[in-house]
């Protein structure tokens, strides 16, 4: 009984999290982006400063008709936002907060994590498959190019790490970080930003939902619920690659005073990346469909497999 | 993609993200404006007050209104002579002055033209109507808005100085410095 109530705890903890923390990225990138263009973003929503707006934006979405069009293929209409956010929710729970604060303790967590990643990627598919509408099908078709590509260097940069520390999970490979890191595995955290960043299809790397020539990709003949589940799952998938970006690449919760407020560190330097590709977004126009392959495979693929010659050659030397 | 292109990507990259930061540090553009009020210039143009007492029911403004959205009614009535033996005179006397700002486009043209400086612009803009028909201003809230006109702008160094003219019948009237040569239509 005491290990069925753990279990609930946990995956309570875990679904805390993956509502609160996306919000969080949510608001940071309204109001960010807003001072970024000379404005102020929300204000009114909650009263100060617009806290709540996001929290406004998903009653108003809760409020509309869902629709699912006559030309879909329904029942993969409606199961395709589910994926991405089980996805996100499933790599969240095995992200360490702590030596032991870890919902779901598991040894070959990294592994884990790009496991349940990739499944969300199948979501953004299914959408574009099955909504019956040539927008849609196409912006599929752009995404699943997209993914395929970074799914190398990211993979390529996991690795990277992996081999660093020696282990396949993320709490080992924290506990193996050391400052030396941040020098020598800087081209792979380099690689597993800006490829985490396309797999989320986050601008700049927004070629499968570039609103000014496919509506909105794959997304377009969503509604209400269902589009803000997407919407989520994007935000969540900042969470989870900001997350994971901390723990191989800036050691997690290590720092100081760790013992008391490691948890912070944590969210602290998953909050810097997450801030990164939110500011990339606002800094840069999107890719074309060319350049965006040719970042993959001239750039990030070789960029990956130098890391991994070096962190080959680091750990052969060090050992 | 060229060589000079090449030699620019990740210095252009980091040129863009320098730029956005530094927008935001900078204070945002955003008028906040129910909050704050905005500083709209002196002679903006917000709604059209009226002077009733300049007003000698002329229709010269209501004639060269371009979408008609001024109705003006009046009647004649016989002054009796002030002077022993004088003559009586006649007087327009103005019963109604409407001017429809939901047909209004703030041309100005009746203002320009009134040759009596009955009409005035006014910076005050809140008046919007749940109903459309509201938005028909009769002559008392015309006249309402006349506290609202702003002064008028300073002369120019130089400019000649005419002679006060004598305007008992205006109590507290901004004196526009206006082109006295103004032709009033056709």
């Amino acid at each position: 009984m005491s290990t069925f109530g753990e279990v609930v705890l946990r995956s309570l903890c875990v679904l805390i999290a993956f509502l609160v923390l996306p919000l969080l990225v949510g608001q940071t990138e309204h109001k960010l982006m807003a001072h970024m263009q000379g404005r102020l973003g929300p204000m009114y929503a909650g009263g100060f400063h617009g806290w709540a707006q996001l929290v406004a934006d998903g009653v108003k979405f809760t409020q509309k008709e869902d629709i699912v069009p006559l030309a879909a293929d329904k029942p993969v209409f409606r199961l395709a936002p589910a994926l991405g956010i089980v996805s996100y929710l499933l790599a969240l729970a095995v992200i360490p907060f702590g030596p032991h604060l870890v919902a779901a303790g598991i040894t070959g967590s990294l592994l884990w994590v790009l496991a349940v990643g990739a499944i969300g990627t199948v979501g953004t598919l299914m959408a574009g498959w099955s909504s019956g509408n040539k927008y849609a099908l196409i912006g599929g078709l752009r995404s699943a190019a997209q993914l395929v590509s970074y799914e190398v260097p990211l993979i390529l940069a996991a690795a990277s790490f992996a081999m660093a520390a020696g282990s396949f999970s993320l709490v080992s490979i924290a506990h193996a970080w050391t400052p030396w890191w941040l020098l020598w595995q800087l081209p792979g955290a380099i690689v597993f930003l800006v490829a985490g960043t396309a797999e989320l299809q986050r601008p700049p790397f927004d070629m499968p939902v570039a609103d000014s020539e496919l509506v909105m990709g794959p997304w377009t003949e969503y509604t209400g619920l269902r589009f803000a589940l997407f919407l989520l799952a994007e935000y969540a998938g900042i969470v989870v690659v900001s997350l994971v970006l901390a723990v191989l690449y800036l050691g997690g919760w290590t720092g100081p005073f760790d013992h008391q407020i490691g948890p912070f560190w944590v969210l602290l330097k998953g909050f810097f990346f997450a801030v990164i590709i939110l500011w990339m977004r606002m800094s840069w126009p999107r890719l074309r469909e060319d350049q965006l392959q040719r970042v993959a495979w001239l750039g990030l693929v070789p960029l990956a497999l130098l890391q991994i010659v070096l962190t080959a050659a680091g750990v052969v030397l060090t050992t | 993609m060229t060589d000079q292109d090449k030699k620019g990507f990740v210095p252009g990259l980091l040129k863009g993200m320098g730029t956005t930061a530094r927008a935001m540090t900078r204070h945002a553009h955003t008028q906040e404006y129910p909050d704050v009020s905005p500083q709209l210039p002196p002679r903006s143009r917000g709604v059209i007050a009226l002077e009733e007492s300049n007003c000698t029911s002329c229709m010269l403004c209501a004639r060269e209104c371009p979408d008609w959205c001024i109705y003006i009614d009046s009647h004649k009535e016989t002054v009796p002579p002030t002077t022993e033996g004088g003559r009586e005179r006649k007087e327009n006397v103005l019963d109604r002055f409407a001017i429809d700002f939901s047909l209004c486009m703030y041309c100005g043209i009746c203002i320009e033209v009134c040759p009596f400086d009955a009409l005035f612009w006014s910076p005050e803009f809140e008046y919007a109507e749940t109903d459309i028909r509201d938005l028909l201003h009769e002559k008392d809230r015309l006249g309402q808005w006349m506290a609202t006109v702003p002064a008028p702008p300073a002369l120019d160094q130089g400019a000649p100085v005419d002679q006060p003219e004598p305007t008992e019948s205006a109590p507290s009237e901004p004196q526009p410095a206006q082109a006295p040569d103004e032709d009033p239509a056709p």
